[in-house]
């Protein structure tokens, strides 16, 4: 287990600690999860015992963290997350004719990776609080706002 | 208008570098707060001030601020929490703040802190503001503790304050205040119910207040009695910003006086875009009902009158769709997302709104029934009311509000098998 969680990653958990008093280190469980997440690129049972482990846990309330939030993944997911708005801001300018194209060009559906394992096209539910850029996307939690297909091609085709 | 217009929250916009301590110093930013470092007034005075000042909560629910503040009780642990969920769709105000004044969010925490009695403050931000609003924000905190206005004993004051940044990880219920407290416990984001009050049970079990970003970020402007809060009407005091979006020549945020009139804020943002019909308009957020487009153009933006009109000014989305919107649909997209984001404590609301999706996807797809109305009418009221938290309401307002104005849309729909407007 303790192969999991490197002394970097300790650290960087550690650092989530930091910030709530030293009884309440379950408050640490979204942070700890994302920085595990950030380095194997999803989560695992394995690795969520580990951040049980680490934060002295059951891993029930781990892994409850972990399948409640959309933010988690647990299975191997392309590099870069491109998650596109679809929500009634973004649907009124043409959010879902952009994801439908999208869908086209990288040749998967919403949900899934590239064969290259490039890019993740998450199935994103939520209103991404970019309204007045509709329709946007984002890349790896970066905005890109009043898009048309052929901009979002050529922000997709860029990523390494 | 222009005297008036992004003079709050969006005071630092016209400076080359927004979001720094040199842009918020510049128009008097941290004033306020070291006045208090220096004075130590009595915090029920600062409390009173901000009762008097009107300031209603920016998040969408509109609960006097002061008057929440006035429910913390004295005692030696106790915090407070500033809700940066931002997630209401057609809502993106908070995010701007982040980006382009975090200085005005932190000098507002400082001083609820110290009103409110806290040693600490935490700041929850939506995992989707990761990047810009987040490193903005880290900056800015990073800039408020090595210039002292945050930490042990500030300047000397006896005064302590920490604030910490913390992100969620993609869920809408916890925009829910107590849902957002379960989760900076590190758990589910399941609403808690009420009572009793974060004021009296909150994060950790012990006293705290949860305040939106907008709220708080105008506070030290207000305590400082600037001209840009004393507009407003009577009885909605001050200023809101608004995020105008959808079928709009130019889509923006507007930080303006509440009670100005929509058609000045069509205006200002363009009109409606490609010459086209204003058909309606769903003025605070994908929660609150509907208006046509005729209540709209004679109607001002302010709590009151948007009440009285049947809808909410809620987060201050304001949503425009011309001529060309297909209602049923809209709403069939609405419906989706509350299905999605039911965190499915509550069976109305859980197993609800999958009955309104399901019954309007029927209805969008050729295949509704003369009883599929009866079905829309009566699964709302279900909802409403008989769930802990108001994501329950939030899914039934939106249909209650279509069915009340454009319910020959849904009757044409079900006779017909296909949309009563003809697509753009």
């Amino acid at each position: 287990m303790n192969g999991i969680l490197s002394p970097d990653l300790c650290d960087r958990i550690d650092a989530w600690l930091e910030r709530f008093p030293a009884e309440h280190r379950r408050s640490a469980v979204l942070g700890a999860l994302r920085e595990v997440q950030k380095a194997y690129g999803h989560l695992t049972p394995e690795r969520m015992d580990a951040v049980a482990d680490y934060l002295g846990l059951p891993a029930v309330q781990v892994y409850e963290v972990g399948s409640f939030y959309t933010g988690f993944e647990h299975r191997p997911v392309g590099r870069h997350t491109v998650a596109v708005c679809t929500n009634i801001s973004c649907w009124l300018r043409g959010g879902e004719e952009l994801l439908a194209h999208i869908e086209k060009s990288l040749g998967v559906r919403a949900g899934e990776s590239t064969q290259d394992g490039r890019i993740y096209l998450k199935s994103e539910e939520e209103c991404l609080a970019g309204c007045c850029g509709a329709p946007m996307m984002q890349v790896d939690h970066v905005y890109h706002e009043n898009l048309t297909p052929e901009k979002a091609d050529k922000i997709l085709r860029a990523l390494s | 208008m222009s005297e008036n217009h992004n003079q709050m929250c969006f005071a630092t916009l016209e400076h080359p570098e927004p979001w720094s301590l040199r842009a918020y110093e510049s128009v008097g930013g941290y004033r306020m707060w070291r006045r208090i470092l220096a004075k130590r007034p009595p915090r029920r005075s600062l409390i009173e001030q901000v009762k008097k000042s009107g300031l209603r909560g920016r998040g969408g629910a509109g609960f006097p601020t002061g008057v929440k503040w006035g429910f913390m009780p004295d005692c030696d642990e106790s915090y407070l929490v500033c809700n940066a969920d931002e997630s209401e769709p057609g809502t993106c105000k908070d995010r701007d703040i982040l980006r382009f004044n975090p200085h005005a969010l932190i000098e507002g925490m400082a001083i609820a802190c110290y009103a409110i009695g806290a040693g600490t403050g935490y700041v929850y931000l939506r995992e989707e503001f990761g990047d810009e609003p987040y490193r903005r924000f880290q900056g800015a905190l990073r800039e408020a503790y090595e210039n002292e206005m945050l930490g042990p004993d500030i300047q000397g004051s006896g005064i302590t304050v920490y604030l910490h940044d913390t992100l969620g990880a993609g869920a809408y219920i916890c925009g829910e205040e107590t849902a957002l407290l379960e989760s900076l416990e590190g758990k589910k984001g399941f609403p808690r119910f009420k009572p009793p009050f974060p004021a009296n049970y909150g994060l950790w079990g012990r006293p705290t207040t949860v305040n939106n970003v907008e709220t708080l970020a105008l506070v030290p402007r207000i305590l400082r009695g600037v001209r840009g809060w004393r507009v407003g009407t009577e009885k909605s005091p001050g200023t809101k910003c608004f995020s105008v979006s959808g079928h709009v020549s130019r889509p923006g945020n507007h930080e303006l006086p509440l009670g100005t009139p929509f058609a000045d804020l069509l205006e200002l943002c363009g009109g409606v875009w490609k010459d086209r019909e204003l058909k309606a308009v769903i003025p605070g957020g994908s929660s609150v009902p509907v208006l046509p487009a005729k209540t709209m153009m004679e109607l001002d933006m302010d709590f009151e009158s948007l009440e009285a009109a049947g809808s909410l000014l809620g987060s201050g989305a304001v949503i425009v769709m011309d001529e060309t919107t297909d209602m049923v649909r809209m709403l069939q997209r609405i419906s989706r997302f509350y299905f999605q984001e039911s965190c499915g404590q509550c069976t109305p609301c859980r197993e609800g709104t999958g009955w309104l999706y399901r019954v309007l996807t029927r209805i969008v797809e050729g295949r509704g029934e003369e009883q599929d109305l009866e079905i829309l009418e009566k699964v709302p009221d279900r909802i409403e009311g008989h769930t802990i938290c108001a994501l329950g309401d939030a899914a039934a307002w939106p249909v209650q509000g279509m069915l009340r104005h454009f319910r020959d849309e849904f009757e044409y729909y079900i006779r017909h098998g296909k949309s009563p407007v003809s697509p753009a």
